[in-house]
């Protein structure tokens, strides 16, 4: 995802050149093109985050399109209130790229794992927020970003869904149905999409159908297909590569209970509102934090049997 | 590229204006019962001076494109903007008495949301001079001349973040980035000296590559001369430190912390009408 990120950016920067890309001194080997091919567009603001997105913040208002880049929480977290002051308030074209979505980043420990950002992000009035399960579809929805002014958060995931491309699918702001089924719907967000897949083959070889959403914007959230999949399905079980509290889950349970279409089953699958205190690649830990397809299949079979 | 000079308001007396500044600083924290009088009493002169004579605003325009950029760092000051601004005639000088009130534009840190001229809005500290190192970056790249001033307080220079932006401006050779530094000794609960010592100040800020001057910050003629520095002159981003007095022009209210956050009422309000020569309520357009 990484990769096509960049890749897609870089066709973008070389006919508009109000596109700038600034790193927090990282991305080895994976920036040096773009630096290399667009020298005015590209700065390395160093290891200085909150520095880095409050000049993101003066180039937006000078009329760049501004992605800061870095990895897990360095361009969410650490510097949150120049995100809040600086970008939101002043509705800054500024989009913070961070790569290593959830457990990308899994032998790293804990200050690597971004498993906050999206219910954190979500909560700053303005902010758009993109989570892709492919990087086909990370090209797709990068362009898109571009052309949508005004603050925006990409996360980037190591893993990913492997579906095949579908261009005319993709739309920012939609949610993608990406399997369809009447007894279960599994609301997934980021290439955890993946284990949604396997989860839902397992179970149709039990006899439960299940539909899948993949929901790569999550703010602004698309509410016709989440409460159709409530009505027509009648149980939702929630996945995300993250706390279970404020991400997808929540931003689901709002909109469904504000629609009045809270489904009768109801199941979260993430993490357990904890730190993860041991290491190991990304599918290790979601099946040690319970958010791996076994998981997602006990979870559907526990709503249906209510 | 637009001659900015026209705009230049060189014609204007800064020192009257630093005086209005001061008047409507007392009238705006004492009809809203707000806090840091004593900060803009401190600014009034560096700010009569941005807005009466270095800087290259258009009133009728505040968006030119060649304007210079100008960010309140230190945003709990921002009376002090909102006062210069109307001196300028970018707001209604009426409008300064909505202050603090509610459903008010005129929040007590600087906001830009519907208030011609503010560039930035700031209140939480260390913010201001990322973003205009951003701008300075942007007129840079444009090929445009124009400037940014931002002004930092000193007790805000125990943020790191603007360490991170002194580092990067000095590292792009941002010259036409300056910085006045209100350098009063005092912050929000003791003297600078005493909360995180920032001597040796000006050492530092060579240290890190920048142009340093130091004035005192109620001299008007030494602020203009060094504040009057030109995109592409030195090479490296400026620093004034102005040394100045909290409170400055109301002699109770000088040098005292308690006037960081007290309020000007009853008796003391008329005391600081009488120090900057006119009568108690006789409106902010004495």
């Amino acid at each position: 995802m990484r990769d096509a990120f960049v890749a897609e950016l870089s066709e973008i920067a070389a006919v508009d050149p109000s596109v700038m890309l600034i790193t927090g001194d990282l991305g080895f080997g994976v920036l040096t093109d773009f630096a290399d091919r667009f020298p005015d567009q590209f700065i390395n603001a160093g290891v200085a985050e909150q520095n880095m997105t409050g000049l993101a913040a003066g180039l937006a208002l000078e009329g760049h399109k501004v992605f800061t880049y870095s990895i897990a929480n360095f361009t969410t977290l650490r510097c949150l209130e120049q995100l809040r002051n600086d970008v939101c308030y002043h509705d800054a074209d500024v989009t913070a790229v961070a790569v290593g979505g959830g457990f990308s980043y899994g032998q790293l420990g804990m200050s690597h794992f971004a498993t906050e950002d999206l219910a954190i992000l979500r909560a700053l009035p303005g902010m758009t927020v993109v989570a892709p399960s492919d990087a086909w579809e990370t090209r797709l929805l990068t362009r898109q970003m571009v052309a949508r002014p005004g603050p925006k958060y990409l996360r980037l995931d190591k893993g990913r869904a492997n579906l095949p491309v579908d261009d005319d699918d993709v739309t920012l702001g939609k949610v993608r149905k990406v399997r369809d089924g009447n007894d279960v719907t599994l609301v997934t967000i980021g290439a955890i999409l993946s284990e949604a897949l396997k989860a839902a083959a397992k179970l149709e070889s039990e006899g439960i159908n299940a539909r899948i959403l993949s929901v790569h914007t999550l703010k602004p959230l698309d509410a016709a297909p989440l409460v159709a999949a409530a009505q027509e399905t009648g149980a939702i079980v929630t996945i995300e590569e993250h706390n279970v509290v404020g991400g997808l889950g929540g931003a689901v349970a709002e909109l469904l209970l504000s629609e009045g279409a809270m489904p009768a089953g109801w199941r979260t699958v993430g993490l357990a509102d904890c730190y993860p205190t041991i290491v190991g690649d990304q599918d290790y830990l979601r099946a040690a934090y319970g958010m791996d397809s076994a998981a997602i299949e006990a979870a559907a079979r526990a709503v249906l049997a209510r | 590229m637009t001659q900015p000079s026209v705009f230049r308001a060189n014609a204007i007396d800064t020192t009257a204006m630093a005086l209005a500044i001061r008047r409507h600083a007392v009238d705006m924290t004492h009809l809203g019962k707000s806090s840091h009088v004593g900060s803009v009493l401190s600014l009034a002169d560096i700010l009569a001076v941005l807005y009466g004579d270095i800087m290259r605003l258009n009133p009728a325009e505040p968006r030119w494109i060649d304007r210079d950029r100008f960010i309140l760092s230190k945003g709990h000051a921002g009376a002090g903007v909102y006062a210069a601004l109307a001196e300028r005639g970018f707001l209604p000088r009426e409008q300064l008495k909505t202050h603090y009130q509610n459903g008010s534009k005129l929040s007590g840190h600087v906001s830009h949301k519907g208030v011609p001229g503010v560039e930035f809005s700031t209140g939480s500290l260390g913010h201001g001079l990322g973003v205009g190192a951003g701008m300075a970056l942007a007129a840079k790249r444009a090929g445009r001349a124009n400037r940014v001033f931002v002004v930092l307080s000193d007790g805000e220079c125990d943020e790191g973040s603007n360490w991170e932006a002194i580092m990067f401006a000095a590292h792009h050779k941002l010259d036409n980035l300056i910085v006045a530094v209100d350098y009063n000794k005092i912050q929000s609960l003791d003297s600078v000296a005493n909360t995180l010592a920032l001597e040796p100040f000006a050492d530092k800020w060579r240290a890190f590559g920048w142009h340093v001057a130091e004035v005192d910050g109620h001299d008007h003629t030494a602020l203009s001369t060094a504040l009057a520095v030109e995109s592409g002159e030195r090479g490296r981003p400026s620093v004034v430190i102005c040394h100045t007095t909290k409170g400055k022009g109301v002699s109770f209210m000088e040098n005292a912390v308690l006037w960081h956050y007290r309020t000007p009422q009853g008796e003391e309000y008329a005391a600081a009408c009488t120090e900057l020569g006119r009568a108690t309520g006789e409106g902010e357009n004495a």
